[in-house]
C-alpha cells in the first residue's frame, strides 16, 4: 500500500481555480502570446496530394513577396536525425504520405505575408493514386505489434460458446473519425540563440516534447527550454510531439537567434495534430437465459497512417468490463494515405465503449431485462483480462445511484412507447469506465521561501483540467500547511521532471511527486517552518499495489433523447452521469471535468464526424462551420455526480483520475435511449436526422 | 496604412497596417492586446469577441481598417484596474473557466448580454451565447455563471 497523505483539510474543499482571474481578465499568457522581440513568422505548405512525390517546388515568386525571408523546403531544409519517429522528420525526403503533409514553409516578417507567399509556391509533384478507404474486408489489415497492451486475446472456446448460447447478439458497430479540436490551435514560438533552443508552446508535456525535439534535432536536453504555462485545451491533440513544432524550431535555426511564432490554422489542426481513427466494431455476445454472458468478443479495424502507426486500443474496456468465460479481442489495422492518427480523450476506451455497450443493450432485449439489471449480473469479482481483485469497483452502485436520481424505474420496458407531439421520447443507459494509469519518474520540488511560503515546482501542465489548483491543495495536506501557503509553479522544463498530461493521469503522477517531496521535506527539516531556503525534491516512489491490483474508474451514463417523428431530428434533454473515480480533490473543478467529458460524448454521439472525400483524399469539413461541435443550445441539462469512494491503493491521495471517463459510455447511451424512444437500433455514430427516416 | 481607434478608453495608432488584416490581429500583434483569442479565423467560435462601438463582434470578421476612427473595448477593457467586473467573476466562481481560451469570447458575450437583459432566462443566455463554442466545460456552468453575475449586478 502506498504511504497517504496524512491530513485532509485542503483536498476535498473547492477553491477557485488559480489560474482563473489571468484567464477572465485576458491576461494569462498562452503559447503564442509570450512576448518576444521582433518575431518572424512561419506559414506551413503543405502538400495537395494524398500521395506521391514532391518533384520539384518553385520558390521564386513567395520569395519575391515583400517582409519574406526564406522558403524552406525538402531541397534546402537543415538536416533532422531520422528514423525514429517519421512524423517528426520534416522536409528530409520527398515523399509525401497524405494530403496536408508538410513539405514547406515560408518565413516572413508578418504572418499574412507567410500565408500569401505560401500560395504563391509552384509544387510539382508525381502522384500515386492513393488509398484513403478504411473497411473491414480489405485483404491488407494487419495486427499491430501492440495496442499499448496485447493486440488480440482470447480465452476459452468463443465460437463454441456463441453457438451454444441461449441469447446472442452479433453486429458490426461503427465510430466517426473525430477531431479533438481544442478552442487553443496549435501554436509555437520558437528561439535558437546561442543559448539553444527555447520554445513556448501549446503542449500537454513539456518535458516529453523536450525529449522529442532533443531526438529529432540531436540535441541534447540541456539545450532545450519548453514553458507552457497557460495551454487552451489539448483532449491528446497536444499530448505528442507534431510536426508543427519541428518546424518552427526548423525556421528558427534558419533565422539564427530571430524568434519565430507559428500559429497552425483550425484547418491545418485537422491535419497535422492527430485525431481519433474511425472504427469498425464487430461485437458478439452470448448468454444464458438469465442473461449471465458466456461469451464475449470484439473484433476491430481500423486506421493508421502509413507515415508512423498508432494503434487505437479500441477493445481494451471489453477486457475488464464484464465477466465470461469466453472472451477473445482482436485489433486490425489498415495502413492509408491519411493524417498521423493519434490519441484523443480517452483514446480506444471511447470508441471501444460504444459498440459493446450498444450491444449489452441488445442483448438485455434478448434476455428480456432491463439494461441495467443486465449489467449487474454480470459484474465479475476480480478482473476478467488479468484474474487480480480490483482496488475498487463501484460500477454497480453507479448504476444503481444513477437509476435512483434518473427516475429509471418509471421508464417503459418496450421501445416506441412514448409520444409527445411530434416527438418520439426514450431513456438509455451506458456503463463508463477508464483504467487509472501510472507513469513512473515524476518529481517535485518544494522550497521555503523568505516569503513564508511553500513554493512547489513540478513540470507539469495545466491544459484546463485544474491540475495547477488540485496540486496546491495536494501539497498543503501533504505539508500540513493551509492551502494559501502553498505557491504551485508548472509548465517549464526547468521545473523538475513530469509526466504528460495525459491518461487521466496527471494528479496521480504528479500528486504522488508532490506528496513523496513533501514527506521528504519534513522528514529532512522537521515539522515546523524551516528557514527560507529549505528546499528538497524527490520522485514519486513506485507503487506496489499496481502489481497487485487492477485500477479503474467506472461510470455509469444515462440519456433521456428525443426523436422527431417527422423530420428525425434528435434532442437530448438530459444526460446524468454518476461516477466511482476515486477520491474527488476539488469538486467544483471535478464537475467541470465531468460534465465537460459528458459533452464531448454528446457532441461525437450527435454531430463530430471528419468527412473524408476519397477522390480528394481529404477531410473536407476541416473547420469549426462543418465539423459541428455541440454549442450551447445542444446541451439543455447535463449533471454529473460522484460516490463518495475511498482507494487506498491507487495513489497516496486515492484519486483515479476524471480527465476522460466523463466522454466515454455517453454516445451508446444516446444511442441506447434513442433507440428505445423509436425503435430504430443505430449501431453508427453520429446518431443523425436520416437514421430515423425509416422509422 | 495607419489606423486609429480608441481601445479600452485609450486613443491608439497602429501603423504599416496591410489592408487584408483583421482586427484581431491588430488588437493581437501590434497593440499588445493578446485577450481576445484567434481559435477559427472565420467568426464560428467567438474567441475573439469585442464590443465594435458598444455592439459585440468577431474581432477576426472585422477589417482592420473598419476599425478607423471607432472604439473598441477587449476583455481586458472591462476590469476596474484589480477589480475584475461581475462576470468576469461569476466565471471564476461558477467553475465556468477551464482552458480559457474560449472565456475572453465569452466573458464579452455575456457582459453584452446583462446590459441589454438584467436577468436572463436560461433560453436567452444560451441563444446570447450561441455563437461562442466552448470545448472544456460543457456549458452549464457558464449558464449559472451569467445567472449569478446577474444577480450580482
Amino acid at each position: 500500500m502506498t504511504r497517504s497523505i496524512e491530513r485532509v483539510a485542503a483536498v476535498g474543499t473547492a477553491p477557485e481555480r488559480v489560474d482563473g482571474r489571468a484567464k477572465v481578465a485576458g491576461k494569462a499568457p498562452y503559447a503564442y502570446e509570450h512576448p518576444v522581440e521582433r518575431p518572424a513568422y512561419a506559414h506551413p505548405i503543405q502538400a495537395t496530394i494524398a500521395a506521391g512525390r514532391v518533384r520539384g517546388i518553385d520558390t521564386a515568386r513567395a520569395l519575391a513577396v515583400d517582409g519574406v525571408h526564406t522558403v524552406l523546403t525538402p531541397d534546402n531544409a537543415p538536416p533532422l536525425r531520422r528514423g525514429q519517429d517519421a512524423e517528426l522528420e520534416i522536409l528530409q525526403a520527398p515523399d509525401v504520405a497524405f494530403r496536408g503533409q508538410i513539405i514547406g514553409c515560408v518565413v516572413a516578417d508578418t504572418p499574412e505575408a507567410a500565408r500569401h507567399a505560401a500560395d504563391l509556391v509552384a509544387v510539382d509533384y508525381e502522384r500515386r493514386d492513393h488509398d484513403v478507404t478504411l473497411a473491414s474486408d480489405r485483404p491488407d489489415l494487419y495486427r499491430p505489434g501492440e495496442v499499448s497492451h496485447e493486440a488480440d486475446t482470447e480465452d476459452g472456446d468463443v465460437d463454441a460458446a456463441l453457438a451454444g448460447a441461449a441469447a446472442r447478439v452479433e453486429a458490426e458497430y461503427r465510430t466517426a473519425r473525430n477531431h479533438n479540436n481544442p478552442l487553443e490551435p496549435h501554436t509555437t514560438v520558437a528561439v535558437w540563440d546561442a543559448d539553444g533552443l527555447t520554445l513556448y508552446d501549446s503542449t500537454q508535456g513539456v518535458h516529453s516534447l523536450r525529449s522529442a525535439v532533443a531526438e529529432v534535432f540531436d540535441l541534447d536536453e540541456s539545450r532545450i527550454r519548453v514553458l507552457a504555462p497557460y495551454v487552451g485545451g489539448g483532449f491528446g491533440s497536444k499530448g505528442t510531439a507534431h510536426a508543427h513544432v519541428v518546424l518552427a524550431a526548423l525556421a528558427a535555426k534558419r533565422m539564427s537567434g530571430r524568434p519565430v511564432k507559428l500559429a497552425l490554422t483550425r484547418q491545418q489542426t485537422f491535419t497535422l495534430a492527430g485525431y481519433r481513427t474511425p472504427t469498425v466494431q464487430r461485437v458478439a455476445l452470448g448468454a444464458d437465459t438469465d442473461g449471465r454472458i458466456d461469451a464475449l468478443a470484439v473484433d476491430v479495424v481500423e486506421q493508421t497512417s502509413r507515415v508512423k502507426a498508432f494503434a487505437e486500443q479500441t477493445a481494451l474496456p471489453s477486457r475488464t468490463m464484464y465477466a465470461a468465460p469466453h472472451r477473445r479481442t482482436t485489433h486490425r489495422m489498415a495502413a492509408l494515405d491519411v493524417p498521423v492518427t493519434s490519441w484523443m480523450r480517452a483514446p480506444g476506451v471511447c470508441p471501444g465503449m460504444f459498440g459493446p455497450e450498444v450491444a449489452m443493450d441488445e442483448l438485455a432485449e434478448r434476455c428480456g431485462l432491463d439494461p441495467i439489471e443486465l449489467r449487474l449480473r454480470n459484474e465479475p469479482d476480480r478482473d476478467p483480462e488479468t484474474g487480480k481483485p480490483y482496488s475498487t469497483r463501484n460500477l454497480a452502485e453507479c448504476l444503481r445511484g444513477g437509476a435512483r436520481r434518473f427516475g429509471w424505474d418509471a421508464r417503459p420496458a418496450a421501445p416506441r412507447q412514448t409520444r409527445q407531439g411530434e416527438w418520439w421520447i426514450g431513456t438509455g443507459v451506458a456503463s463508463s469506465t477508464y483504467p487509472v494509469h501510472h507513469a513512473p519518474g515524476s518529481a517535485a520540488r518544494i522550497e521555503r521561501r523568505a516569503d513564508g511560503r511553500y513554493h512547489v515546482g513540478v513540470g507539469a501542465v495545466d491544459i484546463g483540467t485544474g491540475a495547477w489548483t488540485v496540486l496546491g491543495q495536494i501539497a498543503a495536506d501533504a505539508l500540513g500547511v493551509d492551502r494559501e501557503d502553498v505557491v504551485v509553479t508548472v509548465g517549464d522544463t526547468a521545473l523538475p521532471f513530469a509526466s504528460v498530461a495525459g491518461g487521466s493521469s496527471g494528479t496521480t503522477n504528479w500528486g504522488s511527486a508532490i506528496v513523496a517531496a513533501a514527506h521528504g521535506f519534513r522528514a529532512r527539516f522537521g515539522d515546523d517552518d524551516p528557514p527560507a531556503g529549505s528546499e528538497h525534491t524527490e520522485s514519486a516512489p513506485e507503487n506496489p499495489d499496481t502489481e497487485r491490483f487492477a485500477m479503474h474508474a467506472f461510470g455509469a451514463q444515462f440519456a433521456e433523447v428525443h426523436v422527431s417523428a417527422d423530420t428525425g431530428e434528435i434532442r437530448v434533454p438530459r444526460l446524468l452521469g454518476v461516477f466511482a473515480a476515486g477520491r474527488i480533490v476539488n469538486p467544483r473543478l471535478a464537475r467541470s471535468q465531468f460534465l465537460g467529458g459528458m459533452t464531448m460524448g454528446l457532441s461525437m454521439a450527435l454531430h463530430e464526424e471528419g468527412v473524408m472525400d476519397e477522390r480528394l483524399g481529404m477531410v473536407v469539413n476541416h473547420d469549426l462551420a462543418e465539423y459541428h461541435v455541440a454549442t450551447n443550445a445542444d446541451v439543455p441539462s447535463v449533471e454529473a455526480e460522484w460516490i463518495d469512494e475511498h482507494d487506498p491503493h491507487v495513489n497516496p491521495m486515492g484519486t483515479k483520475g476524471i480527465g476522460e471517463i466523463g466522454i466515454v459510455g455517453t454516445a451508446a447511451a444516446v444511442a441506447n435511449a434513442a433507440y428505445h424512444a423509436t425503435g430504430v437500433r443505430v449501431r453508427e455514430l453520429p446518431v443523425t436526422a436520416d437514421r430515423f427516416l425509416t422509422a | 496604412m495607419r489606423v486609429n481607434l480608441t481601445v479600452n478608453g485609450e486613443r491608439r495608432r497602429a501603423d504599416d497596417v496591410w489592408e487584408g488584416e483583421s482586427l484581431l490581429y491588430v488588437l493581437r500583434e501590434r497593440l499588445g492586446l493578446p485577450g481576445s483569442k484567434n481559435a477559427c479565423e472565420q467568426g464560428e467560435c467567438g474567441s475573439c469577441t469585442v464590443y465594435l462601438d458598444d455592439v459585440p463582434a468577431c474581432a477576426c470578421l472585422v477589417a482592420a481598417g473598419q476599425a478607423e476612427g471607432r472604439e473598441v473595448r477587449t476583455v481586458e477593457g472591462l476590469a476596474d484596474g484589480d477589480a475584475l467586473d461581475p462576470v468576469q467573476q461569476s466565471f471564476v466562481d461558477a467553475g465556468a473557466v477551464q482552458c480559457g481560451f474560449c472565456t475572453p469570447g465569452l466573458v464579452v458575450a455575456a457582459h453584452d448580454l446583462l446590459r441589454r437583459e438584467p436577468d436572463p432566462s436560461d433560453e436567452e443566455i444560451r441563444e446570447a451565447l450561441a455563437g461562442n463554442l466552448c470545448r472544456c466545460t460543457g456549458y452549464e456552468k457558464i449558464l449559472d455563471a451569467v445567472h449569478s453575475a446577474a444577480g450580482a449586478r
